[in-house]
């Protein structure tokens, strides 16, 4: 079982954590084409490579930024939202 | 007997004997034997039958790779004999066979082989006719031993363990790695499969003392180590992301983390290839040597050793120190390497013959071995055309080579090369965290594996954060470990590569012939590596026979995937209880006491329906649903998820989550809210009430719960709005008082103002019931006069029995999902992930009225613009079977269908009493929502039955009921 660094609570069994999603920019819901939008809301970046992820620890429901290098299977670092400096 | 007088690390209890039976017979070992041990300390060399062709079969390896001698131990099938001590009172028999192992009836399938070619189960299947017949006689030979039934359900705990450094092996070189990272400060942990540690250091002596020296020296010191935990008889299953290894003893898994693991796991000998290589009497040196110095067991009387290495010439030292004569060595290499080993050798007068192997083995009349023939080889291998000559003899001893034992290493990721010099795959590139040391490694000679394993040791030590100072550098070897081509071919066959799916080395020529030319394709189409063993003693010589056939080399034909678990594990030792969650309300006592019937929603378990003696479940459940259309009844509502959100922009934040407006609600009201996800499909809903000006208090569906709070939380991380969320879900204990004399119960335990100016339908109060703090909302899910009654969740037990004591005289009772279910059904409300599914819109379930789109944001708006402007697919509609429905009734997701087509589905039905019919909601095509429209369900069955869409709420359409009637 993989394992996962929380900021704030540690390194913990990947079990305790729910995985969210890419952080994908969207485009602006007033100005962008409806192709657009459903561009973004439907299609995903399956390539493997470095992701910016949502993920939480779920005991704690602390939120936080994993950067993830899916192609090496390897967590590069985590951070709080905000706190990517 | 054979057994010989004590050897220094003898696994041997000698003042105890073991009785016990095999095939019939009785037998005798001592304790601490294995089956096998024991059984050829007392001359029974025939053990077991091949899997295919049904031959005899004994002692290979003694390391755990004897397929071919496996038992059933009663209820305990494919006992493995060469590795499990033997017992008092075992009753074994071999498995595979048709009227036992002396007389197996399926023996004749070993003349029949040439009808049997390879790949013939896809040969034979490819008659569609025919297949019956073929699987009916495949499924009658195939398969290793009986299922018993009746075997008691065990249930195994599992263990969770930590070290700094974990050791898979404890022979020389994960002894000396054990003990460099526990000097270095580490916490380590040594585990070895065997049931005593040392390997090879004990055994592969060539009878010399000095030798075992080392080992016992190392064991002494790793013991006597209070930093090292030695594991005997336990085997590492496996390798899993970030060093996570199963431990598998005779009793538990233990689930292992470790900072750094090494593997020290040593190789396994391989088999050579000549005809009849199977013949009892012919085993592995590694094996006799066990049998010599684990068991004390003379292997044989005279034997003829096989060479191609070392280890060879050790193993005819060690045979002639145990008494056995031994007849040549035949040395496969075209020279002898000069070594005081093969001096000492010529000193007792033993032949050594480079460029020789055996042509073929002989046997006797029972099919066990009786002699050999040797000849000569060429320098590719060919055999020299009359150098034939017979040798007799009751053993072979085969030396020519090791394959490592890199499952792990496989599994880990780790990048192998394939070693000329060594003739092995090594490991090139480890993933960080994991080391390698000993013949898995690639090193041979004993010094060098015990100054392998200090390099490995200190290494893991310093990648688990010890500090550690120096280098070591370990000599590079100088001989190879393994024949090239320990293959020798024979017009007959019989020249068996895997012992485990009897496959010959014509096998791999037909295969090849056929295009199967890749190592993944040859192992699927041949079988080969797929038996019980996994390839351990046959995909090395499977790939060189590849690799020659295909004029590739061994790194170029590259090697099979390893896969969990490294030996079968007992299915008991994995299964085990489940860690899901379950959740009980605070009220949970109080149902059972009642007579619930509980039922599973989501984590939660809650009262279906309580059970009245001497009643039905449907009617319980309708008399449930009359007791609060015509009186009054308290359900559970506790599993709804209670979310409170509280700052100045808390109003703003719901807007933006929820589908609806919240910022211009009036403090004491309630709204109802429906939440999309971004592609604008419906996620959930619930109520929320403004309870303050910069306080709401909502709620979400039971089984949402969960990921509501959870997705809210991020998305109030990302906005940064100035508000915060608290979870009550487990706090609050809540409660649905409905009927209508619900106000009137109610009445008696607050002083509060009930009447329907002071607290209208759809508001929220606070105040006190029963002398508890609760909030209340007058909400009508089930379509009475009631009030959902939230309080902390120490009181909810407390506030129901106050209910419960007030509405005696009211005729109140429980009452629970299934009769909310009807009731709500008839109100015509939906259920989210009942009525609704992963694609449902609000505009397709008629709740156009709950999406403003005219806000500025909500999570979902963007698509529902879209989704808009474009037709419905489908329309959510409520619909009734006929008056004097009889036969069976529609169920949940039955199809509706419309000139031959699926128009839609079911997602409710159920009995209306109100109605006098049964009613339900339905997707249907648009074309067919018009109300009076008649459609058709399909059956389970496929026979239809007639419905017709009406009008929703079936129940209290203008909702009179929520109105004052005083």
């Amino acid at each position: 079982m993989k394992l996962m660094t929380c900021p704030i609570n540690g390194t913990r069994p990947i079990s305790e954590f729910a995985y969210w999603g890419e952080i994908r920019p969207a485009p602006d819901a007033d100005t962008c084409s409806d192709d657009q939008w459903a561009e973004y809301v439907f299609h995903r970046n399956g390539a493997p490579g470095v992701k910016k992820e949502w993920w939480c620890h779920t005991p704690s429901n602390t939120w936080f930024i994993a950067e993830r290098d899916t192609e090496k299977d390897k967590v590069l670092r985590t951070y709080l939202h905000g706190d990517d400096k | 007997m054979k057994r010989l007088p004590a050897m220094p690390d003898e696994w041997l209890d000698r003042s105890r004997t073991v009785r016990f039976r095999f095939e019939g017979r009785s037998f005798e070992g001592l304790a601490g034997d294995s089956i096998a041990s024991a059984l050829w300390a007392a001359g029974q060399r025939s053990q077991g039958r091949s899997f295919k062709y049904h031959r005899v079969r004994g002692i290979l390896s003694a390391a755990n790779h004897d397929v071919n001698v496996m038992m059933q131990d009663g209820p305990k099938l494919n006992t493995r004999g060469d590795v499990v001590a033997v017992r008092e009172g075992m009753d074994l028999t071999a498995v595979n066979t048709f009227g036992g192992l002396a007389n197996d009836k399926a023996r004749h399938l070993n003349k029949l082989s040439r009808f049997l070619p390879v790949g013939f189960y896809y040969k034979a299947f490819h008659n569609k006719r025919l297949f019956p017949l073929w699987e009916k006689m495949f499924r009658r030979i195939t398969g290793l031993g009986v299922v018993d039934f009746s075997t008691p359900h065990i249930r195994t705990q599992k263990r969770y363990d930590f070290c700094d450094v974990l050791v898979i092996g404890a022979g020389p070189s994960g002894l000396a790695a054990a003990l460099s990272a526990a000097e270095a400060g580490a916490s380590v942990v040594v585990c070895d499969e065997n049931a005593r540690a040392g390997g090879s250091g004990l055994f592969q002596l060539g009878a010399d003392g000095a030798r075992r020296q080392h080992t016992v020296s190392l064991l002494q010191q790793v013991k006597a180590h209070p930093r090292i935990r030695l594991l005997e008889g336990t085997y590492a299953g496996a390798y899993y992301a970030d060093r996570w290894v199963p431990l598998i003893d005779e009793n538990r898994m233990t689930k292992m983390r470790a900072k750094s693991v090494i593997v020290a796991s040593g190789a396994y000998e391989q088999p050579s290839v000549f005809r009849n290589n199977d013949l009892p009497g012919i085993m592995n040196g590694s094996a006799m040597q066990r049998l010599i110095y684990r068991y004390a067991v003379k292997p044989c009387n005279t034997a003829v050793v096989l060479a191609a290495n070392a280890d060879g010439y050790r193993v005819a030292l060690d045979l002639l120190a145990a008494g056995a004569a031994v007849a040549a060595v035949l040395d496969m290499r075209a020279s002898v390497p000069a070594s005081p080993l093969a001096d000492a050798l010529r000193a007792k007068g033993v032949e050594i013959l480079a460029g020789h192997a055996v042509y073929e083995a002989h046997a006797d009349g029972k099919g066990e071995l009786a002699g050999v023939t040797a000849c000569r080889i060429d320098g590719s291998g060919r055999v020299v055309s009359g150098s034939q000559r017979r040798i007799s003899c009751d053993g072979v001893a085969m030396s020519t080579g090791w394959s490592p034992a890199a499952n792990l290493l496989y599994q880990a990721g780790t990048r192998m090369r394939f070693d000329d010099l060594l003739q092995q795959f090594v490991p090139e590139q480890l993933p960080e965290g994991v080391f390698a040391c000993g013949k898995v490694n690639g090193v041979f000679r004993l010094e060098s594996r015990i100054t392998d394993g200090q390099r490995a040791g200190l290494a893991a030590a310093a990648n688990a954060g010890f500090e550690v100072s120096g280098s070591i550098t370990v000599p590079a070897e100088t001989e190879s470990p393994s024949h090239a081509w320990p293959v020798v071919a024979h017009p007959d066959g019989k020249n068996f590569v895997d012992f485990d799916e009897d496959l010959q080395v014509k096998d791999f020529e037909n295969a090849v012939q056929e295009g199967y030319d890749n190592i993944e394709l040859l192992k699927r189409f041949s079988t080969v590596g797929m038996g019980p063993s996994q390839g351990k003693h046959s995909n090395m010589t499977a790939l060189r026979i590849l690799a020659r056939l295909t004029g590739k080399s061994p790194q170029q034909v590259g090697t099979t995937t390893a896969r969990p678990f490294f030996h079968p594990v007992p299915l008991s030792h994995l299964a085990g209880r489940g860690f899901s969650p379950q959740r009980h309300s605070p009220l949970h006592g109080r149902h059972a006491a009642l007579g619930a019937v509980f039922m599973q929603a989501g984590a939660w378990e809650r009262p279906e329906y309580y059970a009245v003696p001497g009643k039905s479940r449907i009617d319980c459940i309708r008399e449930e649903a009359r007791r609060v259309r015509t009186a009054v009844a308290l359900i559970d509502v506790g599993t709804l998820g209670k979310l409170e959100i509280r700052g100045p922009q808390a109003g703003e934040f719901l807007n933006r989550v929820y589908t609806g407006r919240y910022d211009n609600m009036k403090v004491g009201a309630t709204r109802y809210a429906v939440m999309c996800d971004e592609s604008g499909v419906l996620s959930d809903e619930g109520v929320v009430a403004r309870v303050a000006d910069d306080v709401f208090y909502f709620t979400t569906t039971s089984s949402g719960a969960a990921t509501v709070y959870r997705e809210l939380s991020r998305l109030n991380i990302e906005w940064k709005l100035d508000c915060g969320l608290i979870n009550l879900t487990g706090s609050y204990s809540a409660m649905n008082l409905a009927g209508p004399a619900s106000r009137k119960v109610l009445a008696q335990l607050t002083d509060m103002d009930l009447s329907s100016a002071a607290f209208p339908y759809l508001a929220v109060r606070s105040g006190t019931v029963a002398g508890i703090p609760a909030r209340m909302m007058r909400v009508g899910f089930v379509g009475e006069w009631g009030y959902e009654i939230h309080v902390p969740a120490e009181y909810g037990a407390t506030l129901w029995d106050a209910l419960m004591k007030a509405g005696e005289s009211s005729g109140i009772g429980p009452f629970g999902v299934e009769a909310q279910r009807l009731l709500r059904l008839e109100k015509g409300h939906l259920i989210v992930s009942q009525d609704t599914d992963g694609l449902t819109n609000p505009f397709e379930v008629g709740m156009d009225w709950a999406v403003k789109l005219d806000k500025p944001f909500f999570t979902g708006k963007r698509s529902l613009q879209i989704v808009r402007k474009m037709p419905l697919k489908r329309k959510l509609v409520g619909f009734r079977l006929g008056e004097n429905h009889s036969g069976e009734v529609p169920k949940e997701c039955h199809l509706i269908i419309q000139d031959g087509d699926i128009a839609g589905r079911v997602t409710s039905i159920s009995w209306s009493p109100h109605v006098g019919r049964f009613i339900g909601l339905a997707f249907v095509l648009p074309s067919m929502s018009e109300t009076g429209t008649a459609f058709q369900i399909r059956l389970t069955d496929g026979s239809m039955v007639n419905a017709e869409v009406c009008d929703t709420p079936f129940f209290d359409p203008k909702d009179e009921r929520q109105k004052e009637i005083e």
